[in-house]
């Protein structure tokens, strides 16, 4: 018994082992959420009249890079929680913020692609904006190798706040490059377009609210959603940790 | 009030407990043997009062100052020797020890003449000026001690120092051990060597999974009996 | 009682330099695989006199910055090795100036390695580097890349990985600087008007101070234990 009064256990056993309610509402909630976005983006938005059907993939493509920022801005905080405060709970936070930013900048990116193809008439071209969301989702690639690397936990959790924090600086490139290279063929959908942009649109009233809409449901809801699921799954395999180490000491 | 005082230290790598709630309190003067089979905590115990490493709970008191908070304060008034020899090696006996003069903010002139005192007594006066990867590990061990000495610290954390050591280096270590005794510093040594621990100590302290299970002054001890105390103990 | 930041960032300086001086190892490895990087380039490129002043930024940077993770993994393996970061640990000085210290010291092997990369570019490709921008660019630069490579060098070198990791942790983070690099002497080599490539330094100016506070911070958190 004597290892569980030393290591105190990441959480109470009564908040990890039932399922929140609040979260499975949230859950449901999220998915009504973001299948009336898709219903919108598909059906209620207008048709583009230059790009076609394929510029309905932008609703999605630009939320996805909102919702990034986001669960990448809460592993920054988290981060900085976890230095100030040395709880674990901040970088298993963290983690869950990088992971599900990690996966929302892969659909950002993959969205981007399946755009580019008709519009660019190409997968992949060497635009700033293009590489430095690539270099982006490789810092965090880095990130996942770095925590891999370091066995001690307390280091590991203490570099891979600092390293979070770091890693944000490409987050904010990617966003202000279409606004600071001026030789990019990049849309920006908020603010004006670079002058040799290529597939930029107008926004109509319809497609103005299916933005919003998207942005809304992509960059407060889905993130959140993922992240508490994500970090749940991560007390949870702490506990198992803890739990293990008890059983070995006696 | 103790020089150093420990209050329910604990530290644990993972869920891993090394340090667990040791309550100890060591006077100015004293001069104590830490003993403990390897992984007993030995090093952990020395690095954390050191400020090298954080306690994972519990508190630390150092000459009043409390660790990690007032850590500057303290690390001013420790002399470390660590398993690695902590030197540079391209750099001669007489640059090491200005270095370390220098990062603690020692006076250039006073600085130079106790270097150059400690060189005489750990016995490298001859070699201070050849460049310390020509040393070998005993020669290197030696300097390391005169390197943590160097700042006049009140209390001297003195991991294995014997490490590394042939007969003669081990007896100057004892001498310097002694004479530090006498200059009225505090040491805190781990070591395998029970007669070392006998000899150069006032009590002796075994360590066994990260508690304290001996507590006893050397004075009642040679290194038979602590051999034998030793054995029982500590489990294999 | 304890040590002043200057003191004791110029006393980690002394040392390092001291130390190369003797050994030449951070400056020698450097250079060399400098060199050899610029000849490989000049083969792989086939650097004609039309594209050379289109690429030739390219290559000084990619060049600075490869050599520059070199003399970083070496200068923390230094400390490393013989445990003596931990001396600089125990002794009652603040983190930053450990910080500091190792940084001037990388900044001006790797400033060195730079300048000499930039005189075999010259010879080698004809293309003049050397004018009083030039200079500065390649000194704002080296400065960024030497920053966040002292920071991060200090927290590879604690992981199983060690040297591999320092170019995969280092590399995206160091993109803003290295594009904002490349454009400015691009343009600067192109003869291009003043205000085409100020902005350029000014980006990487500010980048330096970001990235230069960002270290000053989070370095206390990386070395302590």
């Amino acid at each position: 018994m004597s290892a569980v009064t030393q290591a105190p256990l990441p959480v109470s056993s009564t908040s990890s082992q039932s399922r929140p309610a609040l979260l499975v509402i949230l859950t449901v909630i999220t998915a009504i959420l973001t299948v009336v976005g898709l219903l919108m983006l598909l059906f209620y938005a207008g048709l583009d009249v230059t790009q076609g059907d394929v510029q309905r993939i932008f609703y999605i493509h630009v939320s996805a890079f909102a919702g990034a920022s986001v669960a990448l801005g809460v592993s920054v905080v988290a981060g900085i929680m976890y230095l100030w405060k040395r709880n674990p709970k901040w970088d298993r936070l963290a983690l869950s913020g990088i992971e599900v930013g990690f996966a929302l900048a892969l659909t950002n990116l993959i969205t981007g692609m399946v755009w580019a193809r008709p519009i660019w008439n190409t997968w992949w071209t060497w635009d700033p904006r293009l590489t430095s969301a690539a270099i982006m989702i490789l810092t965090y690639a880095a990130y996942f190798m770095l925590r891999a690397g370091i066995e001690n936990p307390e280091t590991r959790r203490r570099l891979s706040s600092v390293y979070g924090i770091l890693a944000y600086t490409t987050v904010i490139v990617t966003f202000v490059i279409i606004r600071i290279r001026p030789d990019t063929i990049h849309p920006a959908v908020i603010g004006p377009s670079p002058q040799n942009a290529e597939g930029g649109f107008e926004l109509s009233s319809s497609m103005l609210a299916t933005m919003s809409f998207n942005m809304i449901v992509w960059s407060v809801f889905i993130p959140w959603v993922l992240i508490w699921w994500r970090l749940r799954i991560e007390n949870l395999s702490e506990r198992v940790n803890a739990l293990r180490a008890v059983v070995a000491e006696k | 009030m103790a020089l150093i005082e420990t209050e329910d230290l604990t530290k644990s790598f993972g869920y891993m407990p090394v340090i667990k709630r040791l309550t100890l309190g060591i006077e100015r003067g004293e001069a104590v043997a830490l003993l403990g089979a390897n992984g007993s905590g030995k090093s952990t115990l020395l690095r954390m009062l050191s400020s090298l490493s954080k306690p994972t709970s519990g508190s630390i008191r150092i000459g009043g100052w409390e660790l990690p908070r007032e850590a500057a304060a303290v690390r001013a008034q420790i002399g470390m020797v660590a398993h690695k020899p902590l030197l540079y090696d391209n750099l001669t006996a007489v640059e090491n020890l200005q270095f370390f003069g220098r990062l603690y903010n020692l006076d250039p002139a006073k600085s130079k003449q106790r270097g150059g005192l400690l060189l005489e007594q750990v016995g490298l006066a001859r070699r201070a000026n050849d460049l310390v990867r020509t040393f070998s590990r005993g020669m290197q061990q030696r300097l390391s001690i005169a390197r943590a000495m160097l700042h006049e610290p009140d209390i001297l954390l003195l991991d294995e120092p014997h490490t590394g050591l042939d007969q003669r280096g081990a007896a100057l270590l004892d001498d310097l051990i002694m004479g530090a005794r006498g200059e009225g510093r505090t040491i805190l040594m781990a070591t395998h060597e029970f007669d070392h621990a006998v000899q150069v100590s006032t009590r002796v302290l075994i360590l066994e999974r990260g508690s304290v299970v001996i507590d006893q002054p050397a004075a009642e001890m040679d290194a038979v009996r602590l051999a034998a105390i030793f054995a029982e103990q500590v489990s294999a | 009682m304890k040590t002043p930041f200057f003191a004791a960032m110029l006393a980690i300086f002394r040392k390092d330099t001291l130390a190369e001086s003797r050994s030449r190892e951070l400056i020698g490895a450097m250079g060399l695989f400098a060199l050899l990087d610029v000849l490989i380039f000049s083969f792989a490129l086939e650097l004609n006199r039309e594209a050379r002043i289109e690429s030739v930024s390219g290559v000084l940077w990619v060049t600075i910055v490869f050599a520059s993770i070199l003399g970083l993994n070496r200068s923390m393996a230094m400390e490393r090795d013989q445990g003596n970061l931990d001396v600089l640990l125990l002794a009652p000085l603040p983190r930053s100036a450990i910080f500091a210290g190792k940084l001037l010291g990388n900044f001006l092997f790797t400033a060195l390695v730079g300048l000499a990369v930039a005189f075999v570019i010259t010879i080698l490709f004809n293309v003049p580097l050397f004018n009083g921008w030039m200079l500065i660019a390649l000194l704002l630069g080296t400065a960024g890349f030497t920053i966040i490579g002292t920071l991060l060098a200090a927290m590879t070198a604690q992981t199983r990985a060690r040297e591999t990791l320092l170019p995969i942790v280092m590399l995206p983070v160091a993109v803003p600087l290295l594009l904002a690099a490349v454009r400015g002497t691009t343009y600067i080599l192109n003869g291009a008007a003043q205000d085409e490539w100020l902005p350029w330094l000014s980006i990487l100016t500010v980048l330096n101070i970001i990235f230069l506070v960002l270290g000053v911070v989070l370095f206390e958190f990386v070395v302590e234990e």
